[in-house]
């Protein structure tokens, strides 16, 4: 790599090494970010869960949307998967079921983007200890 | 580049290095590659996360999920049900002792709840070994600042109001400390960071330099820049060596990047930092000895006045700062002075890092402002005292120190609240001690230390503290008399006032705080020939009750020396002139019929 011959060599270096670590500045404050859990257990894998998380990934990583995408554990709702949980800062977790990629995107741009309620909404129905 | 979309962070410092963390690592590699996750997940080794209690650690982000006493054979589970299936392994999650409830995020544990991270800022966040991280995360931006931005006074006005205190004992203040070393004419000058940790269970510079060496490269530069010097030597003990191993890395990544070197940021500075090691000398902490022990003479102090600012390393205006201190530079230069003295109490700014260690149940590394009572460091992030048993004392200040006992566990730590009330900061290590500790033995243990380190050089402190020593196992054997303990007394004060460097000066501080604060305990020694605390092995008697005793003769034959004699089925006795007090018939015994007297 190019040495550091300015203040704004480093500076310039910061930014492009600044997505090696975003992940872990993140993590320490995730109730400030948007947060999306993936139902990630053998029914979502086969429905294609994992897609649908690198999806969300990539999607709110290039419209530099601030946000956590984790796995989670089986949500129970097996005859909609992909489920996934979608956590606004401030609100209530929402579960959305049956996934798609265009589903993917329509909740980013309405919900996550505009905080407008989009179809596929998955009442909660139990409580979480 | 592939994103990734997990990070496992794997502690690697020196305690979890020893509880097999790089088997950890390799497995889970290993593991994610067997499932194709190789480019989705990055493995990291970090430095100490500080709960070393708990270690080895492992950390999953973005979920933040702290897993803790990581055995290599788990790596593959962690991967197949945490990272796969996206299950928490709940065996390897934190219990909270109390509540028995499982805490998973490590933000919500008693151990951080109350812990403010500076100059531990990057430990167990970023890859020590890797200078791209340490830049991602503000690295050399401070550097960059002062070089560019600022001139010298500028730079040290802003340590000067920041507050900031020397953290490897004495609290002289930072910022003074370098303008008096600005302002020393010469054409050679020298930045000295004492890397040469000494207290028994002191960890902290250590765990810096393993964790995060970066920031105090960063901060030697800006040091040298402050001053007017062109050098900077790291004096480090080689009983380090995973700290030299990554401070080396670090020196070579940073000269490669420019970082280090000629015309730093194209500014005409030239700054580089040379390691120098050495032997583990308690009295090379002191600053004169430790000159001397660079310049490959004897490790000796030599009386102050001339200071090193004046007169240092080579005859020539030498700085000299510990670990911890640098490590806080970067921050201020970033956040203002304002910022770091918004922390901590009047006259103590900013953090200070302690090693906790002893009868408490969270041994590990924590940083806490200032301010923080002993009560909080104790029993909120410590956990309180291990098996339940009863708070007694906690050493702060190592050999030098002094310590405090349950009436001081709501003072506010600081430095002068400390000094106050009989101890001192010293460089940060902490230990505990609960009922079974004898406060006599105790300080016999530091004189043991402080009689080993002596360097010789002056007579109250080779010889005084020699004999100090001797009338303290004098007590511990029951053989003292009464009058002895105000020779104790005497002896300790004369050795205070008429010793040459700080080790002397301070050696008798375990000694007199203990006799301040544990009176009874030493009367008890010498009057009544008990020890209170039963850690004395000559003053106590195994004996057997010869009612509970069934002669099931387990005892008699556990014991090592043949001490204990009986038929079967009748009540045994010990001989008390063999037993060697080694308390493995007391163990053995099932009807509780051997005590200690």
């Amino acid at each position: 790599m190019a040495k550091v011959k300015t203040l704004d060599d480093l500076r310039k270096m910061k930014d492009e090494l600044k997505n090696k670590i975003t992940l872990r500045e993140k993590a320490d404050d995730p109730e400030s970010l948007v947060q999306i859990k993936v139902s990630m257990a053998t029914c979502g894998i086969a429905s294609g869960a994992k897609e649908i998380m690198n999806y969300f990934i990539e999607e709110l990583d290039n419209q530099n949307i601030d946000a956590v995408v984790t796995q989670t554990g089986c949500m129970g709702y097996c005859y909609a998967e992909p489920t996934i949980e979608v956590t606004l800062p401030g609100e209530k977790p929402l579960v959305f079921g049956n996934v798609t990629t265009p589903k993917a995107s329509e909740i980013i741009e309405k919900y996550i983007k505009g905080g407008e309620l989009v179809d596929g909404i998955i009442p909660d129905s139990y409580n979480t200890f | 580049m592939a994103k990734f979309k997990n990070h496992i962070l794997v502690c690697a410092g020196t305690g979890c290095r020893a509880s097999q963390c790089e088997e950890i690592v390799e497995n889970l590699k290993l593991a994610l590659e067997q499932n194709g996750l190789n480019k989705e997940v990055q493995v990291v080794r970090t430095g100490c996360f500080g709960f070393c209690e708990k270690g080895p650690v492992v950390k999953m982000v973005p979920d933040n999920t702290f897993y803790v006493q990581v055995t290599p054979d788990d790596a593959n589970e962690l991967v197949l049900e945490h990272l796969i299936k996206g299950r928490k392994v709940n065996r390897l999650l934190y219990v909270n002792p109390e509540t028995k409830e499982v805490v998973s995020d490590s933000k919500h544990m008693g151990f951080y709840k109350k812990q403010i991270r500076i100059a531990l800022r990057n430990c167990g966040f970023i890859n020590p070994e890797n200078i791209d991280e340490y830049i991602a995360r503000d690295g050399y931006s401070a550097l960059g600042k002062v070089l560019v931005e600022k001139t010298p006074e500028e730079a040290i006005k802003i340590i000067k109001d920041s507050g900031l205190r020397g953290r490897g004992g004495g609290g002289f203040p930072t910022g003074l400390k370098w303008e008096l070393t600005l302002k020393s004419k010469s054409e050679q000058k020298y930045v000295v960071c004492n890397a040469d940790e000494g207290d028994p269970g002191a960890f902290m510079d250590r765990s810096i330099l393993e964790g995060d060496p970066h920031s105090v490269l960063e901060a030697m530069a800006i040091c040298g820049y402050c001053i007017g010097a062109d050098t900077g030597l790291v004096y480090i003990r080689a009983e380090y060596p995973l700290a030299i191993q990554r401070l080396k890395i670090a020196i070579e990544q940073a000269r490669e990047y420019g970082l280090l070197g000629k015309d730093i940021f194209g500014t005409g500075f030239n700054f580089d930092v040379e390691i120098r090691y050495g032997a583990g000398a308690f009295v090379c902490g002191e600053e004169t000895a430790l000159i001397h022990s660079m310049e490959g003479l004897r490790g000796e102090p030599t009386v102050k006045p001339p200071f090193p600012s004046v007169r240092g390393y080579k005859e020539k205006p030498t700085n000299v700062n510990n670990v911890e201190t640098f490590a806080n530079i970067p921050p201020i230069i970033l956040k203002g002075g304002e910022w770091f003295s918004s922390i901590g109490t009047e006259k103590s700014k900013g953090t200070k890092v302690f090693a906790l260690a002893g009868k408490v149940n969270n041994v590990g590394l924590i940083e806490v402002p200032m301010g923080t009572t002993l009560r909080e460091v104790i029993f909120d992030i410590g956990g309180g005292i291990k098996g339940g048993k009863k708070f007694k004392a906690v050493q702060t200040g190592g050999p030098s120190g002094g310590c405090l006992t349950e009436r001081h566990l709501d003072i506010p730590i600081d430095y002068d609240n400390l000094i106050a009330s009989g101890s001192m900061m010293g460089s940060g290590g902490m230990i505990v001690m609960d009922e079974d500790d004898c406060m006599v033995s105790m300080a016999k243990f530091y004189l043991e230390f402080t009689v080993e380190e002596s360097c010789g050089k002056c007579a109250p402190c080779r010889i005084g503290n020699k004999r100090l020593h001797e009338m303290l196992e004098k007590i511990t054997l029951g053989k003292a008399l009464e009058g002895d303990l105000i020779k104790l007394r005497n002896l300790a004060n004369v050795i205070k006032d008429t010793s040459l460097c700080g080790l002397g000066q301070t050696s008798p501080n375990p000694v007199l705080s203990t006799m301040d604060n544990f009176n009874d305990e030493y009367q008890a020694h010498v009057k009544d020939g008990k020890c209170p605390a039963g850690q004395c092995k000559a003053l106590m008697h195994y004996i057997i009750d010869s009612h509970l005793c069934v002669g099931c003769t387990l005892c008699s034959r556990v014991c090592p020396v043949d001490a204990i004699s009986g038929e079967r089925k009748t009540p045994h006795a010990i001989d008390t002139s063999v037993c060697i007090k080694c308390g493995a018939c007391m163990e053995k015994c099932k009807f509780g019929a051997i005590s200690v007297q």
